[in-house]
């Protein structure tokens, strides 16, 4: 569903992505952990071209990103994303926020976007607050509404930078459990975290990023219990 | 101090200063309104990647602020029209002043409120399939146009009372109407006076008006 060949990444002088490879399956879930300034939300943040590529090529759902031809708002629709500082839009309410993109995109009638929107937020647990505004909400609530607003597009994948690390230690669950439920629906996801627990429990794979570069990818037990390469070694002895 | 002013034969000027206060109002509305479309427009222009658009809103920006307003009034009045050969009003030449003089000032204010709005915003509307556009006038613009009311109250506010310069370009408004009649009835503390209590009473009146318009837009 996702290839990264090669990928490179330059702000300026500063090679932040120095040839990354790796291929997501349709319904995998790959957590990518990494110390801070290894690349991990660059990386990410590539995958939907909110940043611009240097090199390399990036295909997700048949379509190169790096192709000129390519319709990027067209892909955007097929890949939700969620940030670290959620995102939502301040001057709009909960449901706004859900069915503006549905309706502006995806030409969905007021009536069916707003459908889709309760339907989400029942999903994520927050119906009731519907007509709120973000800034009523607590960081875990309006992480949820973002992954709800993220959803309404129908994507075909999800990716997460950091969603959890703004948030209140009490307030980080509430969110992985949102997640580890689509997760188990069949989403496929591409995780940026330092959720260890999470990476462990609903991950498919974990890459260990350091420096630009993957260092050591595998299955999450493996990763964890055994890790081959020292740069893992010591990232994981730091952070357990 | 009896009888040293006579504050109520200012009665009898009323009917002249309130042409006067019309012309103030025309210049300051449209002027205001154009100003504000240029303001727009030439801000976004410094905030776009395109070189050129951004060199041209430079350009105008630069030169607006950068020359004082009489000095602009009396070039676009008497000195346009030796270049181009046509002759505008008074009165036109006292709109396309203000507006393009606020315009140049609007225009950094729309900048400072666009780019104040967090890049998040951007690349939130960007990633669920939004295009520039749509994100600029969905998400971005609601919220800049926020920020934007109480420099744009001052600048209007600033614009209301350039217009009182214009009067050295004969335009009716109200300064003019008062130099005129205090210059032929001696009666200046009176009439300057009553022209000041105009001037704030428009622009009081307009304070208080964006301050309504501000609180409605308050987000909760």
């Amino acid at each position: 569903m996702i290839k990264v060949k090669d990928l490179h990444k330059n702000f300026g002088e500063n090679e932040v992505l120095k040839g990354i490879d790796c291929h997501i399956q349709p319904s995998e879930v790959v957590c990518v952990i990494g110390p801070s300034g290894s690349g991990k939300s660059t990386f990410l943040r590539c995958l939907n071209m909110l940043e611009t590529i240097t090199s390399g090529d990036v295909v997700v759902d048949g379509q190169n990103l790096t192709d000129s031809q390519t319709d990027i708002n067209s892909v955007r629709t097929e890949i939700g994303m969620v940030f670290q500082q959620f995102n939502l839009f301040p001057h709009k309410n909960v449901i706004e926020n859900i069915m503006l993109a549905p309706k502006k995109v995806r030409k969905l009638t007021d009536q069916a976007a707003r459908d889709r929107a309760m339907k989400l937020l029942e999903k994520v647990g927050l119906s009731e607050k519907a007509e709120q505004y973000p800034g009523q909400l607590s960081g875990g609530q309006q992480q949820r509404v973002a992954i709800a607003r993220a959803l309404a597009m129908e994507p075909k994948m999800m990716l997460f930078d950091e969603p959890t690390s703004a948030l209140d230690p009490e307030l980080v669950g509430e969110v992985l459990e949102v997640m580890k439920q689509l997760a188990h629906e069949g989403m496929t996801m591409v995780v940026v975290t330092h959720e260890m627990g999470f990476a462990r429990e609903v991950g498919d794979r974990v890459l260990f990023m350091d420096n630009g570069l993957i260092v050591e990818e595998g299955n999450p037990d493996q990763l964890f219990n055994n890790p081959q390469s020292e740069r893992t070694k010591g990232f994981l002895n730091k952070i357990l | 101090m009896e009888g040293r002013f006579n504050w109520a034969g200012v009665i009898d000027f009323l009917p002249q200063l309130g042409t006067g206060l019309y012309y103030t109002l025309l210049i300051s509305i449209v002027g205001l309104l154009i100003g504000f479309i240029l303001g727009g427009i030439f801000g976004l222009g410094r905030v776009s990647k395109n070189k050129i658009v951004y060199g041209l809103a430079s350009v105008y920006i630069e030169v607006i602020r950068g020359t004082p307003v009489l000095v602009q009034a009396i070039w676009i009045f008497f000195a346009l029209p030796l270049i181009t050969g046509y002759n505008m009003d008074s009165v036109t030449s006292g709109i396309v002043v203000i507006a393009l003089n606020s315009g140049a000032y609007i225009a950094e204010i729309v900048r400072g409120s666009v780019q104040s709005i967090e890049k998040g915003q951007m690349e939130a509307g960007r990633s669920l399939g939004l295009n520039h556009l749509q994100t600029m006038r969905h998400i971005i613009w609601p919220q800049a146009f926020k920020r934007m009311i109480p420099p744009l109250g001052n600048q209007f506010i600033i614009s209301i009372k350039d217009t009182s310069l214009l009067s050295v370009i004969l335009v009716p408004e109200l300064m003019f109407q008062g130099r005129l009649i205090a210059s032929n009835y001696f009666n200046a503390v009176e009439i300057y006076t009553t022209v000041a209590v105009f001037y704030l009473a428009i622009t009081l009146t307009l304070s208080f008006v964006l301050r309504i318009i501000e609180r409605r837009l308050d987000i909760k």
